[in-house]
């Protein structure tokens, strides 16, 4: 291990670091064990101090605003109110948010897909962290199965299933994307603890659907129906 | 299978009733953020009643200006309403989760508004805090002498760094520039620091609710 890069892991906790170490280091992390292991543990240090730090309470609009905007969000709309001096750092937010949700996580995917590249991997880990950290994105509800499909601004999909078991030995879940009857492999992905966040790797059509079926491992050419999770149209 | 998951759904989508909030109130924090990532807004709600005091705190003191205070805690919260769905309870309390959040949009936006105010040492809003409920009260006062505790056991190096960057938002490099010292030096003291911070918070929670200890 790299005892300089090693070392950054207090620096991250504490948020001190300048943005391109900030970067080396979250790259670091994808491959070094031992500094998610103790950048977790340090996480909950800074976690005490924050309870230390001890300021004023909020004002009762606060709590507002935060339940206005998920609504909001969830009906697709834009609350022009609350967003007014929000909306030029909104976009860096959510992309926070998703880098820190991957670094409290997503990990074990990327330890699943040990057969892929570790660095197409990786791409399509912070691809599916931009699409779902996108402010312009639409979530589509799924049919069966528990998830969502996020779409963003420019098209982009990632599938998210949650409470999604691993497969049995031997089987795979594979994704596909149904235009019509038509429909066109997606790709072969794992549940990694229960969820699995699935970048699709194609255009989805207005109307198409996104299905999720098990299938021998290696992946298949025609789906086994019946799937386990599906889209409802896009 | 699918049914019972689509009528949670389903459910989850009615107004916040009175009945449904105290139902909420038997969820751990990690079980309200798997509701968050369905969509759940009393969730969230509950969410914030726990977590929200004590991320404006730490956003007021690193920000020292209210609007900008709600504007991280707010924005922090629509990125726990946004990615819920990747946090992985096995590996952290929820809790640190949105606090981290909180603490990285707050830097964030200090940087930017380079409101480098009073030193960050200068602790001047601990009289400010009197609004908290009895009980939060009695906990949260347990918890900050817990933690001001152990940095009093901290070499004042170390203390220092920790506490200039983490409260007032400074970065490294800002740090050394700021006591004169060379980077290496600063990175050394954070990391010491906040390991020996790690070993005496660990020593003094009898809970077990301490997360992945590598000790090896």
């Amino acid at each position: 291990m790299d005892a300089e890069l090693h070392e950054l892991t207090a620096g991250y906790a504490l948020d001190a670091l300048e943005p391109e170490e900030r970067e080396a280091f979250e790259r670091h992390l994808d491959e070094c064990e031992s500094c998610r292991e103790e950048l977790i543990a340090f996480w909950e240090v800074s976690g005490a101090l924050a309870l230390a730090a001890d300021g004023p309470a909020p004002s009762p609009e606060l709590r507002d605003r935060i339940l206005a905007d998920a609504r909001a969000e969830k009906q697709n709309v834009v609350p022009l109110h609350s967003r007014r001096r929000l909306a030029p750092a909104l976009g860096t937010l959510t992309a926070i948010a998703a880098a820190v949700a991957i670094g409290l996580g997503i990990y074990s995917l990327s330890l699943n897909n040990k057969l892929d590249d570790t660095r197409s991997a990786l791409a399509a880990q912070e691809h599916a962290a931009s699409v779902l950290a996108d402010p312009a994105a639409n979530t589509v509800t799924l049919a069966a199965g528990t998830g969502r499909l996020v779409v963003a601004g420019d098209g982009d999909v990632v599938l998210v299933l949650d409470d999604l078991a691993a497969a049995p030995s031997g089987k795979t879940y594979q994704a596909w994307v149904v235009e019509g009857t038509t429909p066109v492999s997606a790709g072969v992905f794992t549940s990694s603890d229960g969820t699995a966040i699935v970048p699709i790797p194609q255009a989805v059509p207005d109307g198409a659907v996104v299905a999720v079926t098990v299938e021998d491992a290696g992946g298949a050419t025609t789906p086994t129906l019946p799937p386990v999770a599906a889209s409802q149209p896009v | 299978m699918i049914c019972a998951s689509l009528t949670v759904l389903a459910l989850a989508d009615p107004p916040v009733t009175w009945s449904m909030r105290k139902h909420l109130a038997h969820l751990s924090d990690e079980a309200l953020v798997a509701l968050v990532a369905r969509g759940d807004e009393g969730a969230l709600a509950e969410l914030y009643d726990r977590v929200g005091r004590v991320a404006y705190g730490l956003a007021f003191r690193v920000l020292r200006d209210d609007r900008l205070a709600e504007d991280a805690v707010q924005e922090a919260f629509l990125g726990v309403w946004r990615t819920a769905a990747g946090f992985r309870a096995e590996r952290a309390k929820a809790s640190t989760w949105i606090l981290t959040l909180v603490h990285r949009r707050a830097v964030d936006l200090v940087r930017r508004e380079e409101r480098r105010r009073a030193d960050p040492l200068d602790d001047d809003t601990r009289d400010a805090a009197t609004s908290e409920s009895a009980e939060d009260a009695a906990w949260l006062g347990f918890e900050r002498e817990r933690v001001r505790s152990a940095l009093r056991q901290l070499p004042d190096a170390q203390r220092e760094a920790i506490e200039v960057a983490y409260y007032g938002g400074y970065s490294q490099s800002e740090l050394a520039e700021r006591l004169g010292v060379p980077l290496g030096t600063i990175k050394s003291r954070m990391f010491a620091g906040l390991a020996r911070l790690r070993e005496l918070l660990d020593d003094g929670s009898e809970e077990g609710s301490w997360t992945p200890n590598s000790t090896s």
